[in-house]
């Protein structure tokens, strides 16, 4: 059916001068509202470097936290970051990667594959205080396992394990499927395509997502302190099951703590943090830089 | 491949774990304190006594100061989506989109530090006649900031996945960019902008540190945004920073508030995912 639009005659000069005006109006709020956003980014880490960086040097990357705010520094809070670390993709990367494995290689479309793909997504959006109390009443109380460096891994593992099956099975999707279909025509097995043709091409674009997962994980502050993180460690941890501090923690204390001197304190911490942050974005970067130039179809 | 399938049978582990844990610790709560009680109650001073248990002041200080930093980030966001996704030169976008991605990847403990010495003291002690540096107002302004991100790159993406057959037959039709972008691309991508003001607003009720930091940590039902509050999730860190032993009632009402909170996160992710789904369902 066409319907009639009745012909109101052309726009008048006033109403095209309006229009007109809506127009550029419209671009001005937009650019606004950009200008706003970037901004905001400038004065945050303008603010944060000019109140920090007086207090940074070797000193305090290398010393204890103290009561004192000129002797204080992060070092334990910075070991304690690599370890929890180092445990935390421990866990959540082979089993991310390989429940993504799962999902794009091996499981058909079904009942059981729909409520892991919804259940995954609401994963996504579970505030990560609450990871924190999972972490507090299952690894510290059931597992007996307390305040330790295992504790904080499992807590952060469980909570960035969404996050990496999202990336790592985009990455496997972007391999095309001629890639498995030419292999198994040569006589792999299933197994064998995914684990010698597919995993490697998607190797990269994997790799930048499992890294931006725990560049997440190395800012989160709330499960940590649930979990018992929010003490002053006056050592270093040389083994998982040991006490451990972080250093988001760690600027969260000096951040509570109004005496003068612990704002310098915690905007030199958050330097530190921010640069650790950067230095892992921009090889996320770099990875994806490098799979742009290698891609080999 | 049994070990992969266990892999992906992980996620469904770890929230039968989240929604196990957290009724275990909250239904012995809910036989000391009635569940009316809790919902309904005025007064929340579980760590004093006499302890009274009514999550009310929890539950208003969360929308409160949520929706006060979607009124600043949901603006802002959906006008640079539109300007990103509609106005401006690939250029301006391909650097615009990097330091927005900064900004989300920003750490919530320093938007706390930003909030506290930055915002309180030069803009709402100035703009307004106030002394208090801890209050509902400065979180917010904080976690609007750090929300803007989230907004702009969900509501661009919807805005994106519109059709350019859509925006070419209005241009054909005589319209300008404005009203191709206000007629045709929103309400074209609404569902998918919904969608990304829910998925903010969940990420603004489950945000700690920025609240537990510079709002100022006292339950408090009030609708003044100058006042001191305390959030659900700021009430949670507080437990647990003192000290709390387990077994005892203040120890099980963090897990009450934390099940209160996982229900309601629940709620706005599952409504967005089906306006999403829907979204998905017209365009691709």
């Amino acid at each position: 059916m066409i319907v009639g639009v009745p012909f109101r005659g052309l726009p008048t000069p006033q109403k095209k001068q309006i229009r007109k005006a809506t127009d550029h109006g419209f671009v001005g709020l937009g650019m606004l509202a950009t200008a706003f956003g970037v901004f905001a980014v400038g004065v945050l880490l303008f603010d944060v470097a000019t109140d920090g960086v007086g207090v940074l040097n070797w000193d305090f990357l290398n010393s204890f936290p103290s009561r004192t705010a000129e002797e204080a520094g992060v070092k334990p809070a910075l070991l304690g970051t690599l370890w929890v670390m180092a445990f935390t993709a421990l866990f959540a990367v082979p089993v991310g990667i390989g429940a993504a494995i799962y999902l794009e290689e091996f499981a058909g479309k079904n009942l059981f594959t729909k409520i892991i793909e919804i259940n995954i997504n609401n994963l996504a959006g579970v505030p990560s205080v609450v990871y924190g109390l999972l972490g507090l009443a299952l690894f510290y109380y059931w597992f007996n396992l307390g305040p330790s460096i295992v504790t904080g891994a499992l807590t952060l593992g469980l909570l960035i394990l969404p996050i990496i099956i999202v990336a790592a099975r985009e990455g496997l999707r972007s391999v095309p499927p001629s890639i498995r279909e030419a292999a198994i025509a040569l006589g792999s097995t299933k197994w064998q395509a995914v684990r010698f043709q597919v995993l490697p091409v998607a190797m990269p674009t994997v790799l930048t997502g499992v890294i931006l997962a725990l560049a997440r994980a190395i800012g989160e502050t709330a499960p940590l302190i649930v979990i018992g993180a929010f003490t002053s460690v006056f050592f270093v941890p040389t083994s998982p099951t040991d006490a451990f501090t972080v250093l988001p923690i760690q600027i969260y204390s000096w951040i509570s703590r109004p005496l003068a001197g612990f704002q310098e304190n915690a905007a030199a911490g958050m330097i530190v943090l921010l640069v650790v942050l950067l230095s892992m974005s921009s090889v996320a970067v770099a990875l994806r830089h490098m799979l742009a130039k290698r891609r080999m179809w | 491949m049994l070990a992969l399938a266990l892999c992906a049978v992980m996620s469904i582990v770890t929230t039968l774990g989240i929604v196990i844990v957290l009724l275990s610790e909250a239904v012995p709560f809910f036989t000391e304190v009635s569940v009316w009680k809790f919902v309904s109650g005025k007064d929340w001073s579980p760590l004093f006594s006499p302890q009274s248990f009514g999550s009310l002041p929890l539950l208003s200080a969360t929308a409160f100061i949520g929706a006060m930093a979607m009124a600043v980030a949901f603006p802002i966001g959906l006008l640079t989506a539109i300007y990103l996704s509609e106005y401006a030169p690939e250029g301006l976008r391909a650097v615009v989109k990097p330091v927005l991605e900064v900004l989300a990847g920003i750490p919530t403990v320093v938007f706390g530090f930003f909030a506290v010495y930055f915002i309180s003291p030069n803009i709402i002690k100035t703009l307004f006649s106030t002394d208090a540096t801890y209050n509902a107002i400065t979180a917010a302004c904080a976690m609007g900031v750090m929300l803007i991100p989230m907004v702009v790159s969900l509501s661009d993406d919807a805005m994106r996945a519109v059709p350019s057959a859509l925006r070419e037959g209005a241009h054909a039709l005589g319209a300008n960019r404005f009203q191709v972008a206000v007629r045709v691309v929103v309400p074209a991508a609404l569902s998918g902008i919904v969608a990304a003001g829910l998925l903010a607003m969940a990420r603004a009720v489950g945000e700690t540190m920025i609240v537990t930091i510079a709002a100022g940590n006292a339950a408090n039902l009030s609708g003044n945004p100058f006042e001191a509050m305390q959030t659900m999730t700021a009430f949670i860190i507080d437990v647990v920073r003192g000290d709390t032993a387990r077994g005892t009632i203040e120890y099980q009402s963090a897990f009450a508030v934390g099940l209160w909170l996982f229900v309601f996160t629940l709620a706005i992710n599952l409504l967005a995912q089906a306006l999403l789904a829907k979204f998905r369902e017209v365009y691709e």
